[in-house]
């Protein structure tokens, strides 16, 4: 499938294929989204805002230049922005494919790296040549200010266009938490709010940490995605319980939102509001218990977008989804067009809880 | 004195370093609020941090496009969300202020960014935050600072009566549009007050007669503090 190649071609001009419970493929138009929800659903986004969490600098014990890709943070809390885990690549940025970068320098615990304003040093190599947790020696003040001046938002090559940061903000953008757009949320504007509303559709939104997407290095990609914190708000969790209650579906746009969701899943029909930390992937074998449908992106088979959306749907719907994602000239990843996959009757979820 | 209303309430404030928003930010920490402040320069900056020690400064210039979302992230990361955006830094236009004909577009343009521009893309890279805030129960806000000026055509103010009347209807239709999110948009002028500003406009003005800046912000957060009430939509004119 073709890649989106510019940012927000997608939003309100983009194409949406939708997927009803018994496996029905149809095809619409992305503004039309809200004509497949109901009264009484209740729709949940991700309201993160995406920080600028490239950083160019500099290798100092080798002088080599490096990219700092800051990838996951320990907490939402503002003042937690001292210590992220980070994807280091050698000389060059976004215009090369990330599979054709250069490796950074061989690093090693207790290298400096000088980021524009910013001094951080490696505390510890992960499980990854390339995957470290890293620290700034900065008071967190510092530390915004740096990243929100000197970065630049993740992108790929797939988009030769520099992007500014509001191409990476959707209308809803909150607290800036996430590492790359949680890029379904494109789909929102306010106008599309208003409509929702009018139909008798809640709206709701959390706050998750979107981590990186992808790393152009296989064996890295198969951590992903890494442990991503996130919070709910108790006004969210009562509409949720509120909305099960009833009768009505949970639609969340984006994967976050059901990797969040998921996790805080306590007891049937119930989302535990407050902080945590998902850590759980989402498979063809997880039962979901709180989300009916998904809005998304197109994503490639063996992604873990997609595997996601296997706990939605069995590999013989999906398969035919992007076969005729593909014979339309569907555009994947962020900035692309959209997938609305209801929960189907025959997912491993279904069959547990029939 | 600490206001119940206040105690942690998120408040941004744009021009933070002198006049009228330097004594909004005392004002609001006075009454218990969190606050973040804006203002071009770093020296004026670091400065006003040294008086107020408990408020976060940012540099950065609400007219260049580019230092917006950087301004708007670093309020996020100082305040973790927001509940009051206070667009108060303005921009006279040419001074010594001079007729609309000897006015250089230019001049106009740069009023426009600042007094109606810049408001308006900060306001709308914050708006997700001000939503999130009503969500959740609070009672977000949108003040921006007008003046008697967008409303009466007083000659040799007429780029910036042109871009404060411009932001006034902004907020007004803004207003009504943003109602069903649970956000208020309100234009407030606070009336011709002893300000560097006003010095810069008027050099020869009776001072005594002009309105004491700290008077004028208490009068701004008793505002901020009365419930939303539909009919206060508009330009408010607090009590000369």
């Amino acid at each position: 499938m073709n890649a989106a190649s510019a940012p927000r071609q997608g939003a309100r001009r983009a194409r949406l294929l939708a997927i009803d419970e018994n496996g029905h493929v149809s095809h619409h138009r992305a503004a039309d989204l809200p004509s497949l929800l109901e009264g009484g659903d209740l729709l949940v986004a991700n309201d993160a805002a995406t920080l600028p969490a490239s950083l160019q600098g500099t290798h100092l014990r080798t002088d080599r230049p490096v990219e700092v890709r800051l990838a996951g943070g320990h907490s939402l809390a503002a003042h937690d922005v001292t210590r992220f885990t980070a994807v280091l690549f050698g000389a060059g940025d976004f215009r090369t494919p990330t599979e054709k970068r250069p490796d950074p320098p061989r690093l090693q615990p207790g290298d400096e790296l000088a980021l524009g304003p910013l001094r951080a040093a490696v505390v510890r190599m992960l499980s990854h040549g390339r995957l470290i947790e890293l620290a700034f020696n900065h008071p967190p003040a510092v530390v915004w200010e740096g990243i929100a001046r000197h970065g630049r938002p993740i992108q790929y090559a797939y988009v030769p266009a520099t992007l500014a940061i509001w191409d990476t903000w959707t209308s809803i953008a909150g607290r800036p938490v996430a590492f790359e757009p949680p890029s379904a949320g494109f789909v929102l504007d306010w106008a599309m709010l208003r409509a929702l509303r009018s139909r008798g559709v809640r709206f709701a939104t959390l706050t998750h940490a979107a981590g990186i997407s992808s790393t152009g290095d296989a064996e890295l990609d198969r951590l992903l995605p890494f442990d991503e914190p996130y919070y709910i708000p108790r006004s969210t969790a009562v509409l949720v319980r509120r909305t099960l209650r009833r009768g009505g579906r949970i639609v969340a746009v984006g994967t976050t939102v059901v990797r969040a969701l998921e996790h805080a899943a306590r007891l049937p029909g119930w989302v535990l509001p407050g902080h945590g930390v998902a850590t759980q992937r989402i498979t063809s074998l997880s039962h979901l218990r709180v989300v009916h449908a998904i809005v998304s992106g197109l994503h490639e088979a063996g992604s873990s977008h997609y595997e996601l959306l296997r706990a939605f749907q069995d590999d013989p719907t999906l398969q035919e989804m992007t076969a005729q994602a593909e014979a339309r000239g569907y555009l994947a990843h962020e900035f692309g067009d959209l997938v609305f996959i209801a929960r189907g009757r025959n997912t491993f979820s279904r069959r547990l809880t029939a | 004195m600490t206001d119940p209303s206040f105690i942690r309430l998120r408040v941004a404030v744009t021009g933070g370093t002198s006049g009228l928003g330097r004594s909004l930010v005392r004002e609001l920490l006075d009454r218990g609020a969190r606050v973040a402040f804006v203002a071009r320069h770093r020296p004026d900056v670091e400065r006003t941090m040294l008086d107020f020690p408990t408020a976060h400064g940012i540099t950065g210039d609400v007219s260049r496009k580019e230092d917006v979302h950087p301004i708007a992230i670093q309020i996020l990361g100082a305040l973790d969300g927001l509940d009051v955006l206070i667009n108060n830094a303005s921009s006279l236009g040419p001074v010594p202020l001079r007729p609309l004909a000897d006015t250089d577009c230019e001049d106009l343009e740069l009023a426009l960014a600042t007094n109606l521009v810049g408001p308006f893309r900060l306001t709308k890279a914050l708006l997700g935050s001000l939503a999130a805030s009503a969500r959740s129960g609070g009672r977000p806000v949108v003040v921006n600072i007008s003046s008697d000026a967008a409303v009466t055509p007083y000659e040799n103010w007429g780029a910036y009566g042109a871009s404060k009347a411009a932001l006034h209807h902004l907020s007004r239709i803004w207003d009504a549009e943003l109602t069903n999110e649970g956000i208020r948009v309100v234009a407030i002028d606070p009336g011709d007050m002893d300000t560097p500003l006003h010095a810069l406009a008027v050099p020869d003005a009776d001072r005594l007669t002009l309105k004491q800046p700290e008077t004028a912000a208490r009068e701004i957060a008793d505002q901020i503090a009365a419930p939303a009430n539909p009919a206060d939509a508009g330009l408010h004119e607090v009590a000369q």
